[in-house]
């Protein structure tokens, strides 16, 4: 008698186990996080050699410079500016400036800035014939350098709020010049071909040159 | 009749004594295989957003260092670079960086990639050391690692 109860007991049910190892499962599928590779990518120049001093002279008026103090204060074209958001505009209007463009073929791709000029879509080529071509900003986008000088004292932190900055307006000269926004351009997958066309025929002629300053040891 | 009904009683209930095994077998498959953290960060890393980040698409070329104001009081108030487990002096970068290179094959030796996870509250001067060592080292893709803006306000 005593055994057939005993037998009825005997089997647990272990339906719900499996919805309970699902649960843990599925919380560790959903906390577990994959590290990303993301961030802000820099390209920075080839070593120097001891024995030639590289002293390019470059117009004043092709280079856009950005000074942080150590109190990460920002002196952008020589005058102060307070708000890191405002540099975006600041740089794209200096890349697509045009101010002088030549036929002088630059840089690894060999485009000069009137053939970059050429293949911009007229919406762009509108905004720059009424709005820029100031004969005091850059002459092209081939010549036109952004100068990064942080002093040693200044927090990274506005380091990268720049460099977000000059990455944003880069970008959205790329994404506009192939119809995209300045997000659909950063995303482009570069392993798909036609991704990666667009991606080169928006970057031709147009190098994207930051140049991080060797800071001044004092200073402000 | 009677003879199917008996049969059909017999293989009504499929025995679900053995899936919670197997739910477990791929929970701790699971739990085995995600690495939470390759390298134990003995600095303080609270990294600054930005909003224009760009994926690297090829994971093995890319090596990491660590910058910010050490963990443990011991090691001072002042920013160290780490890399892999330990600290390294900002000298020593060339060195770390060449044995990374050997560790890839030949031909991607060129291409590496330096993520590098700083602190917020580093000061420039170490973040420029580092990257003339970088630059001597030949060692000139670098990617500033920072999570995404927050799209909303911030």
């Amino acid at each position: 008698m005593a055994r057939s109860k005993d037998k009825g007991g005997q089997e647990v049910n272990a339906g719900s186990m499996a919805d309970i190892a699902f649960l843990l499962l599925i919380f560790f599928l959903v906390t577990t996080q994959i590290a990303t590779n993301k961030g802000l990518t820099l390209l920075l120049p080839p070593k120097q050699e001891d024995d030639e001093p590289l002293e390019v002279k470059q117009q004043q008026r092709n280079i856009f410079k950005i000074q942080v103090n150590s109190l990460d204060r920002l002196l952008v074209e020589d005058e102060p500016l307070g708000d890191v958001s405002e540099i975006g505009n600041m740089v794209y209007e200096f890349i697509i400036n045009f101010g002088n463009p030549g036929d002088v073929k630059r840089g690894s791709d060999e485009v000069s800035d009137n053939e970059t000029y050429a293949t911009l879509p007229p919406s762009m080529k509108a905004f720059i014939r009424n709005n820029l071509s100031s004969t005091e900003s850059s002459d092209g986008p081939s010549t036109a350098i952004v100068s990064l000088k942080a002093d040693r004292g200044s927090s990274y932190e506005i380091f990268i709020g720049i460099l977000d900055q000059l990455n944003a307006a880069y970008n959205r000269v790329y994404g506009e010049r192939v119809g995209l926004t300045a997000e659909e351009f950063r995303k482009l997958n570069r392993n798909d071909p036609r991704d990666l066309d667009l991606y080169e025929r928006a970057r031709s002629g147009i190098p994207k040159a930051i140049s991080i300053a060797e800071p001044t040891k004092v200073g402000g | 009749m009677s003879k199917f009904k008996k049969k059909s009683s017999a293989t009504q209930e499929i025995p679900t004594a053995a899936l919670p095994d197997i739910i477990f077998m791929l929970l701790f498959f699971f739990m085995v295989t995600t690495v939470l953290r390759e390298t134990e960060i003995l600095v303080k890393q609270e990294i600054p957003r930005a909003d224009q980040l760009v994926k690297l698409e090829k994971k093995k070329l890319v090596t990491y260092l660590y910058v910010g104001e050490p963990k443990e009081d011991q090691f001072g108030t002042e920013s160290l670079v780490q890399a892999n487990d330990a600290f390294i002096g900002i000298d020593g970068i060339i060195q770390w960086v060449n044995q990374e290179k050997d560790k890839l094959s030949e031909a991607e030796r060129d291409q590496i990639t330096i993520s590098m996870k700083v602190d917020k509250n580093t000061k420039m001067g170490i973040i420029v050391d580092i990257q003339t060592q970088l630059r001597d080292a030949n060692a000139r893709k670098i990617m500033y690692a920072t999570p995404q803006k927050s799209n909303d306000g911030n």
